[in-house]
């Protein structure tokens, strides 16, 4: 049935579902950071990703910064940002239902892209590729860009992991998360970790930010289209579970990039069938993470 | 005569007198999201769900509204109900999934399941893609009446708002109403008095699916096109602005909501992304400093007020925490 398909077109597909795939997982693993222990749902995350887009754009627009040098300050500069979003506006909903964390980080979606819009137009603006060209794998041509940003999404997602589920300080925030008082009597000091958690995910999606700008072009709307992706990844890799979004991510870009070879009108909607097909089997999540209320 | 009903009759008699005075396409927006909020404070703020997708319903059924003007000769309010009954089964399958995980997941999921009907009717043929649904043709009122002019049309439009309203207040303050509330405060409870709180919140569900999909339908015949901007995440997030900033749980909150968001969008119409950064601002600050909304703050003031005449206790009452802030109204 489907013997037309080349093989060209098939590892093309799933080479661009693993870039995609690369994408969700870092920003699913950004959520189920900041949602595992704050207990907040960063609606926020995708504006993040796009102001590390952005940002690195007007690093190297303005200063004349290149990518390499983006990759690092740009999280940086967004991490901050976030710092300030935390200490003024999650430190005061902190006490309240969860709902109120989700529909701030929203309120700041509002506020974020509606300024960036204004500034900077609605159209995508061109990042160039720092390392243009690629080599011929004979069954398909495979651009240098696209394997660093496999690798590098691969590695930080395990490094992340390993940093929070097999050190001390992951341990401590783990814990921080669920009895403040008891790790504040121990001395250490919780907002302040709190407020660094919240800047260590969102300079995750601001690094992940500066990976997707010469890929994609950097516009206004490059966040809000896929965190709604993400959010149904999280959903699927079960809430607050780390290895259940990393694998989520990289699986559904992949089935998203066979969809688009096998029935490419089904591609933008797939994510959202698999979320209903694992909800409707697994109530709880295919990795049962922590259960939220 | 007790001022709760003083206010009442103002209230219509102000409704009937409003578009002799302002543009009643404009009045008539404001009319259909008001009951767009109505649905949504029925979940948010009587059974604690957070539907983060109800433009699913409002989009869906004003497509099917369009689609059966533009198809068969009903007329205009048959047309609207089947749009109705359409985003409720609509509801009732979203709903059947969507209810197996609570909270915060629960907004999450319905966001996403927003994201596949509009992806849905982006690519489906009668929706008209990216154009939209152009030139749907208003069909006389019980087949009889003729509504072709805005200013007759309103006064159809102000009488589905008050039937929905009144459905609204009738639920809300129904048995089924007080279960609701006991469903939002406490699950566990309901469970153990033998009810089965899945079942309630499912209703509620499909009850405000099918409202919201009203309010989309009134308004495909108000504007006579439906675009896949009603179905938007965006307007998902106006719907909730709307209500926290009328008050949550209140009666009469969405009413204040959907007029002052509705009027400042197009005050702010030709100043490019201000409506929308202005929209992001006012939410925040009802978040963090109004969280009981105007129609809640104003009724809280109203009784600190009357208790400071009387001379009895001094401070205002401390501010309910939590989604689940009541007030009266």
């Amino acid at each position: 049935m489907f013997e037309h398909i080349s093989t060209q077109l098939l590892f093309g597909q799933v080479l661009l579902g693993l870039i995609n795939g690369s994408f969700y997982a870092m920003l699913s693993m950004g959520l189920a950071i900041i949602f595992g222990l704050m207990n907040v749902v960063n609606f926020a995350h995708g504006a993040q990703y796009m102001l590390g887009a952005f940002v690195a754009w007007i690093l190297l627009t303005t200063l004349g910064i290149p990518y390499w040098g983006a990759l690092f300050v740009a999280p940086v500069i967004v991490a901050i940002f976030g710092m300030a979003m935390e200490r003024l506006i999650l430190r005061q909903l902190q006490n309240l239902d969860h709902l109120y964390g989700l529909l701030a980080t929203y309120a700041m979606v509002l506020v974020i892209e509606g300024l960036i819009r204004q500034q900077y137009g609605s159209t995508g603006i061109p990042y160039q590729n720092p390392i243009p060209g690629g080599v011929n794998l004979g069954f398909m041509f495979l651009p240098y860009y696209r394997l660093w940003v496999v690798v590098f999404s691969l590695v930080t997602c395990v490094g992340t992991w390993l940093l929070i589920e097999h050190t001390k300080l992951g341990a401590y925030l783990r814990a921080a998360n669920e009895k403040p008082q008891i790790v504040e009597a121990f001395g250490i000091n919780v907002p302040r970790m709190m407020t660094l958690t919240y800047a260590f995910g969102v300079g995750l999606a601001a690094l992940s930010g500066v990976l997707a700008a010469p890929i994609y072009q950097v516009s206004p709307s490059m966040g809000s289209n896929v965190i709604i992706v993400v959010f149904a990844v999280v959903v699927i890799g079960g809430m607050g579970s780390i290895a259940g979004a990393v694998v989520a991510g990289y699986a559904l870009g992949v089935v998203e990039g066979l969809t688009k070879v096998f029935y490419p009108e089904a591609a933008s909607v797939v994510i959202f069938l698999f979320m209903a097909a694992a909800l409707f089997f697994r109530p709880s999540g295919i990795f049962s993470g922590k259960e939220s209320t | 005569m007790k001022p709760a009903h003083l206010a009442l009759i103002l209230g219509f008699a102000a409704a009937l007198a409003a578009p002799f005075y302002f543009y009643p396409v404009l009045l008539m927006t404001i009319l259909c999201f008001v009951v767009f909020a109505c649905s949504f404070n029925l979940l948010l703020g009587y059974t604690g769900l957070l539907c983060f997708g109800h433009a699913m319903f409002f989009g869906t059924a004003a497509y099917m509204t369009g689609l059966a003007l533009k198809t068969t000769g009903i007329s205009v309010e048959l047309a609207i109900a089947f749009g109705a009954l359409v985003a409720g089964l609509l509801g009732l399958l979203v709903g059947y999934l969507a209810i197996r995980r609570q909270g915060i997941q629960f907004a999450m999921i319905t966001l996403a399941f927003s994201q596949l009907v509009f992806f849905f009717l982006l690519q489906s043929e009668f929706t008209g893609g990216e154009d939209g649904m152009q030139s749907i043709p208003r069909t006389p009122l019980f087949g009889l009446v003729n509504v072709d002019d805005s200013f007759n049309y309103y006064y159809v439009i102000l009488a589905l708002t008050i039937l929905a309203v009144a459905a609204y207040y009738r639920i809300v303050n129904s048995p089924y109403g007080e279960v609701l509330k006991a469903v939002r405060d406490n699950q566990q409870r309901v469970e153990s008095l033998g009810f089965s709180p899945e079942r309630v919140k499912l209703v509620a569900f499909v009850l405000s699916a099918t409202m919201a999909g009203m309010a989309g339908g009134m308004k495909a015949t108000v504007y006579q096109f439906a675009t896949l901007t009603d179905a938007s995440w965006q307007v998902s997030g106006e719907v909730i602005i709307m209500t926290l900033l009328g008050g949550l749980g209140t009666l009469s909150g969405p009413l204040f909501g959907a007029g002052i968001i509705i009027w400042l969008n197009d005050e702010l119409a030709g100043f490019g992304e201000w409506a929308l950064i202005l929209q992001g601002a006012i939410l925040l600050a009802v978040i963090i400093f109004f969280r009981r909304g105007f129609v809640g703050e104003l009724s809280a003031l109203f009784r600190w007020v009357a208790r400071k005449r009387r001379g009895d206790g001094g401070t205002p009452p401390p501010v309910q925490e939590g989604a689940t802030a009541t007030g009266p109204g």
